[in-house]
């Protein structure tokens, strides 16, 4: 990489974290709550979603480079720290470690559910009720997705609040300590929207 | 053990290369001794716990108040200092360790010239010279030097470094004391002149984009130096610096 872009590199990956990938995962987690309305609601949903117009390109330059930019970068932060909460076991230093492994976990998570979802769609395989019922009746495969699914929230709500940080906008002990309530609110709300979004299919 | 004993247990290393290995020593208890005090014994009279003649403990120190930075180490686990760092208050066997996020010299004497460096790189300082006198700078409001006095503690002591889980040998992270110095050398009326080189300085590699928010230095630092709220007010800073770069500015 060219000297001195660290910096940009850094920011940009800090914002796509938040726009467009952390807007992205609230309206996929809204949406597929559906799912909680029956099967009707849940397929007419998926359905609205997938005939968006341009719905490739959306999915290109709003959620695919995003996040291959976020995990190819993220990754490489990841390993270039060296955790130390046995020494320091502080709050805020284990939440820089959980941030790094929510990341990787969110990572494999991310890799199985697209392969299983939409490169299965590509393939021919139709997306709906039926197939999620499907994948969430092995009890292994459910464990898996509840467990992904509180990693990337988690790694989203704490994110958020890192955002706060590295953009400077929150600058205070004060507010960095009410953003931190407010992202524990962020984790508490989505992931009672995604928990139950699962067992909607079960 | 009996009670008018300390028991130290120090990770030694006889060369920067070498491999470093415990060595356990036993005084006698004196009242009021602090790690310092301690070290100064095992120097006159270098005997292990075993009985067997070894080799001084090397370590660092100047001041003998904390107000140098020169004497730390990690002691039960925790970086400090070791001139402040009093017998009675700590648990026993009392461990002696070399902060490893620097180059070790020799036993607990480690090489912290990378923070000098740093300083350097920062620009960390006030350039007054010209080739005339330029008269007095503009004053500081009596609040703002009593704010920045706090920053200026700074020892350079390198716990907040030892503390940080980006500041290791896989990064080339200059950690948070040189950025805090940023934030206090621009807030001077004078340094203040200066305000986009250095911020420009730590938007370069390994500079402030590479912390990760652990906190720990905050928790660490001896001095009490509000080393987070420095790094997200340059955040803010360099935020508005990288914009004014990008997008053009009257003002540098
Ligand atoms: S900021 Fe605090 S911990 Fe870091 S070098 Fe300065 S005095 Fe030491
Ligand atoms: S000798 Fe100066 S800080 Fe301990």
């Amino acid at each position: 990489m060219a000297k001195n872009q660290e910096f940009y590199w850094r920011r940009l990956h800090s914002l796509l974290g938040v726009i467009p990938i952390g807007l992205f995962v609230i309206m996929h987690l809204v949406i597929n709550n559906f799912a909680t309305r029956g099967e009707e609601a849940y397929n007419g949903a998926t359905h609205f979603m997938e005939s968006l117009p341009f719905l490739i390109f959306l999915e290109v330059f709003v959620i695919y480079l995003p996040i291959l930019f976020h995990a190819v970068y993220g990754i490489y932060i990841a390993f270039t720290a060296k955790n130390n909460t046995s020494r320091f076991g502080y709050f805020r230093n284990w939440m820089f470690k959980l941030q790094r492994w929510t990341g990787v976990i969110t990572l494999i998570f991310i890799a199985w559910h697209v392969w299983e979802t939409r490169i299965a769609k590509a393939f021919g395989a139709e997306v709906n009720f039926d197939m999620m019922e499907n994948i969430l009746s092995s009890p292994f495969m459910f464990a898996f997705y509840v467990i992904g699914i509180i990693a990337a929230i988690f790694h989203f709500a704490n994110g958020l609040w890192s955002f706060m940080v590295s953009w400077g906008i929150t600058v205070t002990p004060r507010s960095q300590v009410i953003a931190t309530y407010f992202t524990i609110a962020v984790f508490v709300i989505l992931s009672y929207i995604g928990v139950s979004t699962l067992f909607a299919f079960v | 053990m009996a009670e008018n004993k300390v028991r130290f247990i120090i990770t030694r290393q006889d060369t920067p290369d070498s491999t470093p290995y415990e060595e356990e020593f036993v005084l006698d208890y004196r009242p009021g001794m602090n790690v310092i005090s301690a070290l100064m014994e095992i120097r006159r009279n270098p005997v292990n716990a075993k009985g067997e003649k070894t080799t001084p403990i090397s370590w660092d120190m100047n001041c003998l108040e904390e107000v140098c930075g020169a004497c730390s180490m990690v002691i039960n686990g925790k970086p400090r200092q070791s001139c402040s760092a009093l017998v009675d208050q700590l648990e026993q066997p009392i461990r002696l360790a070399p902060m490893a996020t620097f180059p070790i010299i020799r036993d607990l004497q480690v090489d912290r010239s990378r923070m000098f460096d740093s300083l350097k790189r920062v620009k960390a300082w006030i350039p007054i010279d010209g080739t005339y006198d330029l008269g007095p700078g503009p004053r500081m409001p009596e609040r703002k030097r009593q704010w920045a006095y706090e920053l200026s503690k700074c020892m350079t002591c390198g716990v907040c470094l030892e503390a940080c889980p980006n500041v290791n040998s896989k990064s080339d992270f200059i950690g948070p004391a040189p950025l805090s110095q940023v934030r206090l050398f621009n807030a001077h009326p004078t340094g203040e002149m200066n305000r986009a080189e250095r911020l420009e300085a730590i938007m370069g590699d390994g500079g402030l984009a590479n912390c990760g928010n652990s906190q720990n230095c905050v928790q660490s630092c001896p001095k009490g130096i509000p080393l987070t709220t420095s790094i997200a007010a340059l955040n803010r800073d360099t935020s508005i610096q990288a914009f004014k770069n990008f997008f053009g500015s009257d003002q540098v």
